[in-house]
């Protein structure tokens, strides 16, 4: 469903204010999305004014700064630190990326930090992603065959150029940055896979190894699942792997028309 | 865990608008556009056919200056829609998915739906000699 404002209880407060350091020269704001679950308050934008000439070059570096040195509490999921393990996505600057991999610099004026939209808060930047990972879960994300397999000795073989037809597909790191900037995402959550699960989908639609294409198309064939993308791009534009989500759907329209 | 008295992170309100979902939901506000300015075509047509004391009304509305601003909107709404539904044709057939194609092609559709309404009210007010 549709809806424009935030429910009472999700509406955002101002919050506090941390001073950055005496003789600071080069200094930042970072508006910081803060709700804690064991207290009964509305959520809170506390403002961190960070010495930059003191601080890592991306947006994670600055949270983690933040959480060593100002406030320990903050909360957020970080892991690999160079855009591979897809832990830190979170809202910056009004774009969903990943904060380890957004330099400070790109940023004009007060950094704000959200996490992933119109998702339910665990707590501050860290999001409930249960249904999104259910949603992956669904398309079944593994090699399905019917022929028997080839003797212990061998492999299922794939020419190069069979193996070409996975680029741009296999580099997801399932960071939910896509999905959780898509506007029909956000409004039919509960029945459209979003653009991160259907690009996963595609990836093994269009694998050579995979016998399976028929049934993957069939459970995708639904007005809600596959057909609430409208081709809004806000996937593609949020991609921070530089992948292209919108693209992957428009290809698994076209086999449902090819194969009728 | 999940207790539903968790807050709801903002998303229409702190989400930058992009270049591509600002045609996307223009595609669509044209398309309710077009469906209400056809109701109106319906009052033009039945105050035709209702006598000319009715088409006299009907003409009055549509030559106020609030009636051109609605016809010069519902002009820019139709091409707008049709430039883009080509657009939305290519992408149909697999085409134009890069990100800087579907921004030209969004720029091209912008471009092309101001033209339009241009000339279809030069054409169209010149060839019938002052409309409506």
């Amino acid at each position: 469903m549709v809806e424009f404002t935030l429910p009472r209880n999700s509406k955002v407060k101002q919050g506090k204010t941390h001073k950055a350091p005496a003789g600071a020269v080069n200094v930042k704001s970072f508006r910081v999305y803060r709700w804690d679950p064991d207290k009964d308050d509305n959520p809170r934008l506390d403002t961190f004014e960070l010495d930059l000439d003191d601080c890592g070059p991306m947006v994670l570096d600055a949270l983690i700064k933040i959480k060593n040195e100002v406030d320990s509490t903050v909360t957020f999921r970080r892991s690999c630190r160079e855009g591979v393990c897809g832990s830190c996505a979170m809202n910056v600057d009004g774009v969903n990326t990943l904060a380890c991999i957004k330099p400070i610099a790109e940023i004009k004026g007060d950094a704000k930090v959200y996490p992933l939209p119109h998702l339910k808060v665990v707590k501050d930047l860290v999001p409930d992603l249960n249904d999104a990972y259910a949603q992956y879960a669904a398309i079944e994300p593994w090699l399905k065959t019917e022929t028997p397999e080839p003797g212990p000795e061998s492999e299922r073989l794939q020419s190069p150029e069979e193996r070409k037809e996975l680029d741009g597909l296999w580099e997801c790191v399932l960071c939910f940055c896509c999905t959780t900037s898509c506007p029909s995402y956000w409004w039919n959550s509960e029945r459209f896979l979003g653009p991160a699960t259907l690009l996963q989908a595609y990836r093994w639609i269009n694998d050579s190894r995979d016998e399976s294409a028929g049934e993957r198309l069939d459970a995708l064939e639904d007005p809600f699942r596959l057909y609430r993308c409208h081709t809004i791009m806000n996937c593609t534009n949020a991609c921070p792997k530089g992948l292209n989500p919108a693209k992957a759907i428009g290809e698994i329209k076209k086999r449902m028309v090819q194969r009728r | 865990m999940a207790q539903d008295d968790r807050p709801l992170s903002p998303h229409l309100q702190v989400y930058r608008p992009q270049f591509t979902s600002v045609l996307s939901i223009l595609h669509r506000m044209t398309g309710v556009a077009l469906g209400l300015g056809a109701l109106l075509l319906v009052y033009w047509l039945a105050a035709a056919a209702a006598g000319p004391q009715w088409f006299n009304g009907a003409r009055a509305v549509a030559g106020s200056w609030l009636g051109w601003l609605v016809l010069v909107g519902f002009t820019w709404a139709l091409f707008y829609h049709l430039c883009n539904g080509i657009r939305h044709l290519f992408w149909d057939i697999g085409m134009g998915f890069d990100l800087t194609v579907a921004r030209l092609t969004g720029w091209c559709v912008v471009l092309a739906s101001l033209a339009l309404t241009g000339a279809a009210w030069v054409v169209g007010a010149g060839g019938l000699g002052g409309l409506p």
